[in-house]
């Protein structure tokens, strides 16, 4: 397996607080990582690093072998890096198919052609079938439930075919069925190329979906290994447990 | 565009431009060069302050560009036909486009109510500048234009269609913005800006070119506007009343809809002058005028038009539900009750 992303001694600080120090992490193609860890560990600090949201103060970012160090979130996009985010960020008032095709990585030149082009409405039918969708493809999506909107807001990043995808906290606020439909879309969605990275605080969630899990503390990487191994690691148990 | 917004359009342009032929008198003319000058800037103003979410106080500052290119082109040009500053308003609107560009490339990294402040200082410098450049301005002399050579019979119509074309020239471009990929980029942006620069919107772009779009149109509205008056003078040029005129205007009719600001525009405006007449020369009229604001904000905030949109949408609801079957709200395996269920997207239109 090659490297899709590489961090290599991120650091981000706010004031005099270390979030992210002197952090370094990988993501092998083709996997879905876990990113856990205790709260306050920078987990959400490094997605907003990765994803562009926030400038890093140092450290190097690659992603498919190419300095990626600076770049903002919609470039990031647009080279096949997204994210969805801890609240399900969706666009209230625009129809679930308008949520699609907005994300759907237009050009310059798209700009004057029609708000939905047949093409747009195809591609986003095949999402919306995908995740079971069709019967809501006109509401606004403020219409949806919450559940809904995670999976509206998944779908909407899948329009750019993405290569690597992260996910915040993927499961927190949604009913158990919703757990296993958003499951069974990662894991088909994995199955077709896509490789992920995941934030999550549901354990059963990480140990039955992730290989390899990482786990930060103190905005450094402290463990990478198999799930099996991370809850015998005397480290982990010393960041979860305290002493 | 569906045969009914066709035919509302049709029927506005159509009144709009026989209204002249109808032998008003001077006064209502002149009250009707306002309305439309108004609601022109109010609609490119919603451009801006409606579809992306950016609340710009500072549009008076293009306004008064317009009026003083006009203005200080006619000092080195002569007028013949009349109809001259006509023909340059298209530069005045290129001219404030290229000068709105970097300016908001700027002030477009703050936002909400930080953008408005810093926009509204634009305004002030702007006004600043028209005093104190005497040399180009003349300051507080102020600028003369040669006086209009039309008959008397007809003066105010040169003005009253120029008026009417930018105001036609706004809402084209609002209709084909809401419906093309720039439209759903700025509902994108106003929503959840961060959100959508995830997704590959390119959101400075869109929003710099809009804010570029709008000036332009306030710009060249200045310009019939300093030809109307024959004099410019900074404090009437740069005047906040004018910014806060066409933002008002906006924020009544319906913010983010295409005839939004028109109704709002040919509300205020007349409301303005009645009031100001009613009751006279002090300005009293601005203190009733900021009441009635205040009862409509009280009653609709989000404007007349969405809030009639909405009751009109839960009407037809009821009445949709109390008839036929309920709606299943599970996943009907046919079309389902996505086909017919009412979207707030162009409600308006």
């Amino acid at each position: 397996m090659t490297a899709l992303l590489e961090i290599v001694g991120a650091r981000k600080a706010f004031g005099g607080v270390r979030a992210v120090d002197d952090c370094s992490l990988t993501v092998e193609e083709g996997s879905i990582t876990a990113l856990i860890g205790p709260n306050g560990s920078g987990k959400t600090t490094l997605f907003n690093l990765i994803t562009g949201y926030l400038k890093a103060d140092g450290g190097e970012f690659r992603f498919r072998g190419r300095d990626v160090t600076g770049s903002d979130p919609g470039r990031l996009y647009r080279q096949g890096l997204t994210r969805t985010f801890q609240q399900a960020r969706v666009f209230p008032h625009m129809t679930v198919t308008e949520n699609l095709v907005v994300a759907g990585g237009y050009s310059w030149r798209d700009l004057l052609v029609p708000r939905v082009l047949g093409r747009d409405r195809s591609r986003a039918d095949v999402l919306l079938e995908e995740f079971r969708m069709t019967h809501v493809a006109e509401l606004p999506a403020s219409e949806l439930s919450y559940g809904q909107r995670k999976l509206l807001e998944f779908a909407a990043v899948l329009m750019s075919e993405p290569r690597l995808v992260l996910l915040d906290e993927p499961t927190a606020g949604v009913n158990p069925v919703m757990i296993d439909t958003m499951e069974r879309h990662i894991r088909e969605r994995h199955a077709a190329g896509v490789t992920f990275l995941v934030v999550e605080h549901d354990m059963q969630f990480v140990m039955r979906l992730c290989d390899p899990v990482v786990v930060l503390d103190n905005g450094k990487e402290i463990f990478s290994g198999p799930p099996s191994e991370v809850q015998q690691n005397p480290l982990v148990l010393d960041a979860y447990l305290g002493t | 565009m569906s045969i009914r917004s066709l035919v509302r359009g049709g029927v506005f342009v159509a009144a709009l431009m026989a209204l002249p032929l109808l032998g008003f008198e001077h006064w209502v003319l002149n009250l009707m060069i306002f309305t439309l000058m108004y609601a022109a800037m109010s609609s490119a103003w919603n451009l801006v302050g409606g579809f992306a979410g950016y609340p710009s106080l500072g549009h008076a500052a293009f306004f008064g560009l317009g009026a003083y290119f006009v203005g200080l082109w006619f000092q080195h040009h002569a007028v013949v036909t009349g109809y001259e500053p006509f023909l340059v308003l298209p530069i005045a609107g290129l001219i404030a486009a290229v000068v709105g560009f970097p300016i908001a490339w700027i002030a477009m990294r703050t936002r909400a109510d930080v953008f408005a402040i810093v926009t509204i200082t634009l305004l002030f410098v702007a006004q600043t500048l028209a005093f104190n450049l005497d040399s180009l301005t003349g300051g507080a002399q102020g600028l003369a234009m040669p006086t209009p050579p039309f008959e008397l019979a007809r003066f105010e119509w040169p003005f009253y269609y120029a008026m009417l074309w930018i105001l036609l020239a706004s809402m084209g471009i609002t209709y084909l913005s809401m419906r093309s990929k720039v439209g759903l980029s700025l509902d994108a942006i106003r929503a959840d800006e961060d959100k959508a620069l995830g997704v590959g919107v390119h959101v400075q772009g869109v929003k710099v070119l809009s804010f570029s779009i709008s000036v332009a149109l306030v710009a060249m509205a200045g310009g019939v506007w300093a030809y109307y008056e024959t004099f410019t003078y900074p404090q009437f040029a740069f005047d906040p009343i004018i910014t806060i005129g066409m933002v008002l205007m906006c924020f009544l009719g319906g913010r983010g809809t295409l005839w939004g600001p028109v109704i709002g525009a040919f509300i205020l405006v007349p409301g303005q002058q009645y009031l100001a007449y009613r009751l006279g020369g002090s300005q009293f009229y601005l203190i009733a005028y900021a009441g009635v604001f205040l009862l409509i904000m009280l009653l609709m905030p989000r404007g007349i038009l969405p809030t009639i949109a909405d009751r009109v949408r839960r009407r037809r609801a009821i009445a949709a539900s109390s008839e036929g079957p309920p709606p299943a709200d599970a996943s009907p395996p046919t079309a389902g009750p996505g086909s017919n269920v009412p979207v707030p997207s162009g409600g308006a239109a």
